[in-house]
This record gives C-alpha cells, sequence and structure tokens, in this order.
C-alpha cells in the first residue's frame, strides 16, 4: 500500500473534507489494456492515494475514483493526454479521500456539458457519508462533487466506449459503500480498496466494513476473474492500492484474510483476550509482506480490526 | 591487372570476417538446444518432492517458517486456483525440468537479442532479453517466469529477473515473494549447462539462497503437450483456505525423525547453511536409522525412489 500514512490520518481525523495545497508527488501511468475495434482502453493512474482506473474511447473518459485532492490538475493532465474527449463518468469505489478526495477539483476541471453532464456514480452510503457532518469536526461535508448517480440494488450496469461497465456493490466489506467494478469488454476489474496487495486490509469498522464482508467480496473478485491457461493471464486486476495483478494475486491476499481470521476466531473461541491475541502474533507469517514503513494499516490495527469484526469485546 | 597489397586484404577480410566492430561481443554462447537435467544434487527434494517441515538450508526467516509450519498441502486440492500453475522461474528449473532453450537473433545485426527457454512443467515460457532494454516499472503485472535480462561477463551469462508473482523457494510451503530479485549464472562447458541461482527476498530470506543446477544436451529429446484443467479434489465451503493452526501441524517433527536428525536442523534459518552449525544443532530425538528407510535408490536419473 503506497498511501502516505500521515496524510490519511489527517484526512479521516477530522478534516476529512478539508481542501488541501497542491502536491509534488508524481503521478504515473501504466497501460492496462490497449483500445480494440470494440472496446475502449484502459490505464492505472498511481500516485500518492488510491489508484485510479481510466477508461478512454470514442465516446469520451470513464474514471474510477479521483485519488487525493491535490493531485488532481497532474492526474488531468495525463487524463488528457489519453484523449482529448469529455469526462462523462466518475465511478467512486468508497468513501475515503484517498478515493474520492479528486471529485470536488475534477468537478471543477472538466468542462459543463449540457448535453452530457459529467455522472459520479456510487452506492449510496458513499454519498449518505459524505453528506453527514463528521461528529466533533468543524470541517463542513462535501458540497461539491458528489454522487450525483447513486444506487442502492446489488449492481448497476452502463454501456460506455463499447463495452459492458458493470458496478457491483460488496456489502460491509471494507466499508458500507465498496464498489467492485468489472469492464467487461476489456476483461478488467477495478477492486477499490477491498484488495491492496503489498499491505493489510483497512476494514474500517466505523465506516460498516467488515471481515467476513471483506471475505465475501474478495471471493466475488475470484469468482469474475478468469485466468488464461496456466492460471494466468485473463482478467487484470487494479487494486486500491499497489501494482496491477491478476487473479492469482487476489488468491494470495484473499487466502492471507482468510487464514488470519480463522486463527484469530479460534483464538476467541478459547476465550483469549486481545492483548493476549496479539502477543500470540496470529500474522507472525505475514508481517513481513504486509507492512513497511509507510504501511496505512499496521499489525496491531489490522488484529484489533479483525478481533472487533468477529465479535470480541 | 592491379594488385593489392597484403595490409589491405587482411583489412577487407576482417571486416568481412566480424562485420561492425561495435556490435560484437565477445565470449558470446550458444545454450540453444535441448537439455536433459542432471538431479545429482538434492534429487529428493526436486523431484519426488521436499519432506513436510524440512527446511533444512534455507536462510529464511521467522515469517516464512511460520508460512511453512501452517501449510496443509490440502489447500491445493480445495483453493483450485492453486492447481495447474507452472512453478516461478527461479524454482522451475529444479522441478521437472527439461528445458528447450531457442535463440532470437536480430536479422539486421545478426546478434542474439534474446534466449527463449521452454521448460517441460506446465510448459512454461520465459524470455532472457539480450538487448539491454529496461526492466518495466514496479507498477506492472508480474508473471510467473518473471522478466528477464541478461549481460554477458565473459562466456558467462548473467541473467536479472523481477516482476516475479509470489511462489515457493520449496514445495512445502516455504514462500518466496513477489519483491524478490533472482540473479542467475548461466555457463557451457561442452554439452553441459550449469545453472547458480541466487535469490535476494527482502521479504521471506535474512541472506540470499544460492543454487545451482546441471544440464546434459539432448539433441534427442522430445517435448509432449501438457494441458491442465482445475478441479475441486476435496469439496469445501466456498472461501475455505486449508491452514495447520498455530500449534497444531503434526508434522513438524516427522523429517527429523525419519532422517535422525536433530528437530533445530529441519527448522532452517541462515545458520543451518553453514558448516559450523553442526557444532550447535543438538542431538536427534531419535535415532539415526540403521538402514535407509526413505528415497533409497533416489539419485541421478534414479527414476522412480525406493519409498519402502
Amino acid at each position: 500500500m503506497t498511501l502516505k500514512f500521515p496524510l490519511l490520518t489527517l484526512a479521516l481525523a477530522g478534516a476529512l473534507f478539508a481542501q488541501q495545497p497542491p502536491t509534488d508527488a508524481e503521478v504515473q501511468v501504466l497501460p492496462v489494456r490497449p483500445a480494440t475495434a470494440a472496446n475502449g482502453a484502459i490505464y492505472m493512474i498511481s500516485g500518492d492515494g488510491g489508484n485510479i482506473t481510466v477508461q478512454v474511447g470514442s465516446q469520451g473518459v470513464l474514471m474510477v475514483d479521483t485519488g487525493l485532492a491535490p493531485l488532481a490538475p497532474k492526474v488531468m493532465a495525463e487524463i488528457r493526454k489519453l484523449s482529448k474527449g469529455p469526462v462523462h463518468y466518475i465511478i467512486n469505489t468508497h468513501v475515503h479521500p484517498d478515493h474520492v478526495g479528486g471529485n470536488e477539483a475534477f468537478s471543477k476541471l472538466i468542462p459543463p456539458n449540457r448535453a452530457q453532464p459529467l455522472l459520479i456514480i456510487a452506492q449510496e452510503n458513499v454519498l449518505n457519508r459524505m453528506t453527514t457532518p463528521v461528529t466533533g469536526s468543524t470541517t463542513p461535508p462535501y458540497q461539491i462533487g458528489l454522487p450525483s448517480d447513486e444506487y442502492y440494488l446489488p449492481f448497476k450496469d452502463l454501456h460506455y466506449n463499447g463495452e459492458a461497465v458493470i458496478v457491483y456493490h460488496e456489502p460491509k466489506a471494507h466499508t458500507d459503500g465498496d464498489s467492485v467494478i468489472l469492464f467487461r469488454g476489456s476483461d478488467v476489474i477495478s477492486a477499490g480498496d477491498v484488495f491492496t496487495p503489498g499491505g493489510y486490509p483497512f476494514i474500517d469498522l466505523e465506516r460498516g466494513g467488515s471481515v467476513e464482508g471483506e471475505i465475501a467480496a474478495l471471493n466475488h473478485i475470484l469468482d469474475l476473474a478468469v485466468p488464461a491457461d496456466k492460471q494466468e493471464g485473463g482478467t487484470l486486476i487494479i487494486p486500491g492500492h499497489g501494482r496491477l495483478c491478476e487473479e492469482a494475486e487476489v488468491v494470495e491476499f484473499r487466502d492471507m484474510v482468510v487464514i488470519v481470521k480463522d486463527r484469530i476466531q479460534d483464538m476467541l473461541k478459547k476465550g483469549m483476550t486481545l492483548a493476549q491475541i496479539k502477543a500470540a502474533q496470529p500474522t507472525i507469517d505475514y508481517d513481513t509482506e504486509y507492512v513497511s514503513a509507510n504501511s496505512f494499516v499496521k499489525t496491531d490495527q489490522f488484529v484489533e480490526a479483525m478481533y472487533k469484526s468477529l465479535g470480541g469485546k | 591487372m592491379k594488385t593489392v597489397s597484403r595490409p589491405r586484404i587482411t583489412t577487407l577480410l576482417c571486416v568481412l570476417a566480424f562485420g561492425p566492430a561495435k556490435n560484437l561481443v565477445f565470449g558470446q554462447v550458444d545454450f540453444s538446444g535441448s537439455w536433459n537435467p542432471l538431479y545429482h544434487e538434492d534429487y529428493p527434494e526436486r523431484f519426488p518432492g521436499p519432506e513436510l517441515a524440512d527446511y533444512a538450508g534455507l536462510p529464511i526467516n521467522a515469517a516464512a517458517r511460520a508460512r511453512g509450519d501452517a501449510y496443509d498441502a490440502d489447500r491445493i486440492s480445495v483453493v483450485m486456483e492453486y492447481q495447474c500453475r507452472p512453478h516461478g522461474s527461479d524454482y522451475s528449473m529444479r522441478g521437472s525440468a527439461n528445458l528447450r532453450i531457442t535463440k532470437d537473433i536480430d536479422p539486421e545485426s545478426e546478434q542474439a537479442i534474446a534466449f527463449k527457454t521452454h521448460i517441460g512443467w506446465m510448459e512454461e515460457e520465459r524470455t532472457i532479453w539480450l538487448d539491454g532494454r529496461p526492466h518495466p516499472p514496479e507498477t506492472a503485472v508480474h508473471s510467473w517466469a518473471g522478466f528477464s535480462t541478461g549481460v554477458w561477463e565473459g562466456n558467462m551469462l548473467t541473467i536479472t529477473t523481477t516482476h516475479l508473482k509470489p511462489s515457493y523457494m520449496r514445495r512445502n510451503g516455504i514462500p518466496r515473494s513477489d519483491k524478490a530479485k533472482v540473479t542467475e549464472h548461466w555457463t557451457r562447458h561442452g554439452n553441459i549447462l550449469t545453472v547458480i541461482v541466487y535469490i535476494d527476498d527482502p521479504v521471506f530470506l535474512t541472506e540470499p539462497l544460492i543454487r545451482s543446477e546441471n544440464w546434459m544436451l539432448d539433441p534427442g529429446q522430445e517435448f509432449l503437450p501438457q494441458s491442465c484443467e482445475p478441479a475441486p479434489e476435496i469439496p469445501a465451503p466456498k472461501g475455505t483456505v486449508p491452514q495447520h493452526l498455530p500449534g497444531t501441524n503434526p508434522f513438524l517433527h516427522e523429517v527429523a525423525d525419519w532422517y535422525g536428525l536433530p528437530v533445530k536442523a529441519t527448522r532452517g534459518g541462515a545458520e543451518t547453511m553453514y558448516p559450523e552449525f553442526r557444532q550447535t544443532m543438538g542431538k536427534p530425538e531419535k535415532p539415526v536409522p540403521a538402514k535407509c528407510d526413505r528415497y533409497c535408490t533416489c539419485g541421478m536419473n534414479g527414476g522412480t525412489c525406493d519409498l519402502r
């Protein structure tokens, strides 16, 4: 997970909706899938904040997430190198500011289009949380860049740039408003923070997340993904943070979450306290892989979120 | 008839023989051909497969050891996505590694721009680029074979591989991470190919793991196509991931008991790689067997192993 800890901590600790100054951070553009006669092309844009998926084609531009607000001008400049077409859609995978933080900036950067105005799609809980004042915060909720096309059914679909784009709600996973997006023609999944290879998942209990929902969401991604011959190639998966992946990496990640969950559940059955569980190091075999100096979720936070989500008091 | 002086003829012959001097790389060796693996090193580990909980000689850290202790081989039967995978390319030359190497030639310069390897197991293909191209960005997709580039050091080809998918260092649950960097040194002595592999893995190793393998040129070798389709071998509820919960793995002493080894010697760690370890490894819990009980006939191309 490349997210810098102080940045998101600041955001989540009350300045959730605040404007942030421009940043020197660089953005990288990675081609994910080239355009075909039928489909548009898919790119992954990464930098500080969450990964951004960009689909460009004959109709225009569709983005999944907008990253942190300060990066928006740089991201927009990169998008303009990929396409001069109108940006018609933004899909937010969840409410955290490293994924919706650029909504307001993009709403202003994208020229008004009366014929087909910008639509921001998200599960309805994203809109609810973005418009609900945070207790104790003096910062007002978002006023601009709010989801304008929220959905509440299990999925929402649209057809854009020659392919079906399906937005699936993953209930109570990383948060209560997670969406996983399948680009059906391109065979690309944009997973949001349900999948963060190289970093433990942030199971945000305060915003409706749960370990069981997280596992169900990962299993759903595995159902959607189809590898090519010898378990390689096939569906490409753009994670919320980290590098471009295929199904095999989601399997590794899902297995890690299940294995740690099974251990903590077993310890809970034995009546162990949170302190005893932490002392037993239930993640010892995964810490060197999933925790680094820059990790947003450290071992204690992950174990604590698991413990509480599984009913520990 | 106009005569041409001897020095001019010599110069002309040199140009004709060697072409533009800037393209020449002296000492290049052609590895092309079909190669048959020689299993005289570590045969039981490589061919029948490693014993459970045998981590001896691996410079692993506590995380890798715990990962191995939790490993339940049923995982492959239950989690179908583990089936039909090739080995990581750092491991594939240790397995059932019938090997074919071909060479790509740039038609303009007549220089080799890549070697391509084909390994029998799961038909794994790898390209080793020789044209100086950079490795992809860290965010790019990874593969079982990884991304390999090679440079000549005299008549030795040194290969650097990155972008490997997570896989294993030993097929008993000891992992190798996707952050590993693998360096290989290939040398050819007549019909023998020797490959020395260094694995640097900041996630699971405290020191580089160094291994070597040999092949013999076998021009008559034939490869058969391999097809594979995953299938559930053990029915289990969706999302089940078999593991041994901490403290419950009943097989951790098995290999030590079978071979009459101190358990400490089987637990791995950098110290178990060095001869001095014999002074501190302690005594076996079970006596050394009076006669061979496992893998007694295994050896170089030993075929079937006696599992009496």
